[in-house]
């Protein structure tokens, strides 16, 4: 039971995590611009390269030097949305689609440029896990990570429900013709879209290269889970994606423990296949996902 | 009374085909006025024009002394302009309470809460249901969310589209002392209808449109007793 | 000795860019006539680039193989791999809007990368399959083999082309362009839409299966970076845009010209100092993505932009 819980609950609420934080902003920037964007992964890596340059200047713990991934990537988005996605708004969103497979391409490319294709580290050598109880033995990154997700989430219900913004990201999304009619500043509300998406993407993209490595394809290796969280979470349904991701963060690495005798359910190898699996069964029964987002 | 909107020589479509033609328009202030004709007449697309939601392609459109022609949909409310539109007029996963508060991001009323108290004196079914999700309600329902989200703001003229579409009769009449009552406060209202007889009995002025343009304007009795109208369109009509 | 070099270089440069034309055309058939957003072009490529060397090779204990049979057979086998896959695919997502199917073809073509580097008993894993035929391996060997496989891809491609644009002026065709262009209308005048888009897509997976086992052929040697996604994806992706989607002249043209760039740039970047050439191939990427949204939002209908063919009233309809 504690092996289960050090060894296979807790990182798979990190990887959850993770997930969550990467789906919430491809869900928002669904359900609001109404396409799959695609460059969202490399949107998390940028964020991560961010911070790591920041390290290099600054060596403190990575998580206190956030801003500064933040900040690139919401840069990155923002420039993105005005140079690319804005010109193409009017036509059918295929092409916005297409471009965001673009901008995935530039970013990485930009990535790999700017600090080459090697894996590179936060923080070198060994880190010590934390213990609790004498018994649960928890790495510092996966207890820092489910707890600032738990954070973040709650943070995002009240923006949503309470804040004048947030109410106005949600009728957007809801129907933007009527938004215009009442009023709303869309521009505005897309603007926010991608302040927050690139935001929780870059927090996302650290942890991500915190636990593993950070290297140029660190956020697209990431992109189909986070794709299956959004659609398991249910379209243009923020805190749904959050639950989509930690479900598929689960399935993931639960796969792998030995529930019926000696082996692992899935072969390791085949991990990041489950989110796929996943995903198809949506399509194929319940696009709309657990919490009945919209189907585009 | 002196005119709050007018409209000249407005031609609009969509895609480069024109709509309606050369129309000429004149609300009064503080009046009901109503806009009747045939299907495909082109009056929603006139409701439409004058909140910016079509291609103009000539002709302007004047708001007390300014012109507005051109401005942008969500430019309009702030000065004082808010329109219901005929389908999906409420944002359907947020509440009732959140839908009428959206109405004051653009233009916020002095007293918030006080207009919420009047608007809910309106609409009284609302009050049980501000917790509820938009989407939920009945047609009827929903209507009263879109207008009461409109009147928020506190608008000088409401444009409404159709707002008695697919309701049942027992709402029809209501929708019909609601303007009246929209009135009372100070509001100018102009509204296009397809039930025309129960529209011109309440209306100040009239206009009716046919094949893209103005057809016969008058005040609402006028338009009553006129033959060719009555013939027209107040036969197949409630 | 310059000449023949120069020759040769010409050879390898127009059996790739053959290849690439055939994958064009493919995506045009999706895309262009479709409306179908593959974005896991690779997927279909390799698996079609696996079955026909697993069918055509030798026995080994490396991999599955010793069916031993010609080419030709092998071929028809990656198109119907291919076509298959390519019809589990959009079978899922046919009734979906367009996003999905983006979403569903970058999963297969990930978990088609997985199955291939794991299940080495089938395909030996990263190390690859070696000792694939060459077309008329008896008859020519060497530097002569090259000139008759360029003859192999352009026959293909001319019947890939000649197909297509059957297809293409054909009733099947003008249905597809009008479900394309408006969907609703189309469903309004009692078309089943999604079975026109489910063999649009594997239509286009088949083919492009076909390129893959034109490319397994061509270099003899087979393993999972061969089928990178990105260059293969992406860059088709840019080659159709720029060349002209819904037009197949435009396809082919987008192939070789895209490839062209693409090729010449090379040249100048392995001149470069090591350190250099690596950095530089990214910023051709970068260049090659840049070129994409230019495209996009200047260039939609590309080179050569999609012309209606003719409708003939005559009596004797095509």
């Amino acid at each position: 039971m504690i092996d289960f819980i050090n060894l296979y609950l807790v990182p798979a609420l990190t990887l959850g995590s993770i997930y969550a934080l990467g789906a919430v902003g491809i869900s928002m920037i669904f359900g609001i611009l109404r396409f799959a964007h695609f460059a969202h992964g490399d949107v998390m890596s940028i964020g991560a390269y961010g911070v790591l340059t920041a390290v290099w200047f600054i060596p403190i713990h990575p998580l206190l030097l956030m801003p500064f991934g933040g900040a690139l990537a919401v840069f990155s988005a923002l420039a993105a949305d005005r140079w690319f996605y804005r010109p193409l708004r009017k036509l059918p969103t295929i092409y916005t689609v297409i471009a965001s497979f673009g901008v995935a391409l530039i970013l990485r490319s930009l990535m790999q440029i700017l600090w080459g294709a090697d894996n590179q580290v936060y923080v070198r050598g060994v880190t010590m896990p934390v213990v609790l109880f004498d018994t649960f033995r928890i790495s510092a990154l996966h207890a820092e990570a489910i707890v600032l997700t738990l954070i973040i989430a709650v943070a995002l219900h009240f923006f949503l429900t309470r804040s004048r913004t947030g109410r106005a990201m949600r009728a957007v999304a809801d129907d933007p013709e009527l938004a215009a009619v009442a009023g709303l500043d869309t521009e505005k509300v897309i603007r926010w879209t991608w302040v927050i998406g690139a935001s929780l993407a870059a927090v996302a993209g650290v942890f991500a290269g915190m636990d593993t490595d950070v290297h140029p394809n660190l956020g697209w290796n990431l992109l189909l889970p986070m794709f299956a969280a959004t659609i398991l979470g249910g379209i243009g349904k923020p805190m749904g994606a959050m639950a989509g991701g930690i479900i598929i963060g689960l399935a993931e690495e639960l796969s792998t423990y030995n529930w019926i005798g000696e082996a692992s359910l899935i072969s390791p190898s085949y991990k990041t296949a489950v989110g796929f699996i996943i995903m198809v069964v949506l399509l194929i029964f319940r696009p709309q996902g657990l919490f009945k987002g919209r189907l585009l | 009374m002196s005119a709050l909107l007018k409209v000249r020589g407005l031609t609009a479509g969509y895609g480069g085909v024109p709509v309606i033609e050369a129309i000429e328009l004149e609300v009064a202030e503080n009046s009901v006025t109503v806009i009747i004709g045939p299907n495909g007449a082109g009056k929603s697309t006139l409701l439409k024009s004058i909140f910016a939601l079509t291609q103009i392609t000539a002709g302007t459109i004047m708001l007390g002394e300014r012109n507005i022609t051109g401005l942008a949909t969500s430019e309009l409310v702030p000065i004082g302009i808010a329109a219901v539109p005929q389908s999906r007029n409420v944002f359907p996963s947020l509440t009732v309470s959140e839908n009428l508060d959206i109405g004051t991001y653009a233009a916020a009323p002095k007293d918030r809460d006080r207009t919420q108290e009047k608007i809910l004196a309106l609409f009284p079914d609302l009050v049980p249901k501000l917790g509820q999700a938009a989407g939920e309600l009945s047609g009827g329902q929903r209507q009263m969310v879109a207008i009461g989200r409109a009147l928020m703001s506190e608008p000088k003229l409401l444009l409404l589209d159709e707002p008695t579409a697919g309701l049942s009769p027992a709402y029809l009449e209501k929708i019909f002392d609601l303007v009246l009552d929209i009135r009372k406060s100070g509001v100018t209202i102009l509204m296009v209808e397809q039930n025309a007889k129960q529209a011109l009995r309440i209306a100040d002025a009239g206009h009716v449109l046919v094949g893209g343009r103005n057809f016969i304007s008058g005040t609402g009795a006028e338009l009553l007793a006129n033959d060719n109208v009555r013939r027209s369109f107040l036969g197949a009509t409630a | 000795m310059e000449w023949t070099g120069l020759l040769f270089y010409l050879v390898g440069f127009l059996i790739a860019g053959g290849i690439y034309a055939i994958l064009c055309l493919a995506l045009n058939i999706q895309w262009g006539m479709g409306g179908l957003f593959n974005a896991g072009i690779a997927g279909f490529f390799a698996v079609g680039a696996y079955a026909s060397a697993i069918v055509t090779t030798q026995a080994s204990e490396k991999h599955l193989g010793g069916f031993g049979l010609p080419i030709p057979v092998g071929l028809v086998v990656a198109a119907v791999v291919a076509g298959l896959t390519g019809w589990a695919v959009a079978k899922i997502c046919v009734r979906l809007k367009s996003d999905y199917l983006a979403m569903a073809s970058i999963g297969i073509a990930e978990i088609l990368r997985l199955v291939i580097v794991n299940e080495s008993w089938i395909t030996n894993g990263s190390l690859g399959i070696a000792n694939i035929p060459r077309p008329f391996d008896g008859l020519v060997q060497g530097r002569a083999a090259d000139f008759v496989f360029l003859a192999v891809v352009w026959a293909v491609v001319a019947m890939v082309y000649w197909m297509s644009a059957r297809l293409h002026d054909s009733p099947w065709g003008r249905t597809l362009r009008a479900i394309r262009d408006n969907e609703h209308a189309a469903r309004a005048a009692g078309k089943d839409v999604d079975w026109f888009r489910l063999q649009t897509f594997v239509i286009g997976a088949a083919i492009m299966g076909v390129a893959g086992g034109l490319s397994a052929h061509y270099f003899k040697f087979l393993s999972p970076s061969a089928t990178e996604p990105l260059l293969v994806t992406f860059l088709v992706w840019v080659m159709l845009m720029a060349g002209g989607s819904g037009n197949n002249r435009g396809a082919i043209a987008g192939g070789l010209g895209i490839w062209a760039i693409w090729s010449l740039t090379e040249i100048f970047t392995n001149r470069l100092p090591p350190e250099l050439a690596t950095r530089s191939s990214y910023v051709r990427m970068l260049l090659i993505g840049l070129l994409l949204q230019v495209v996009l939002q200047k260039f939609r209908s590309g080179l050569i932009p999609e012309k209606s063919p003719p409708v003939r009233f005559d009596g004797n309809s095509p």
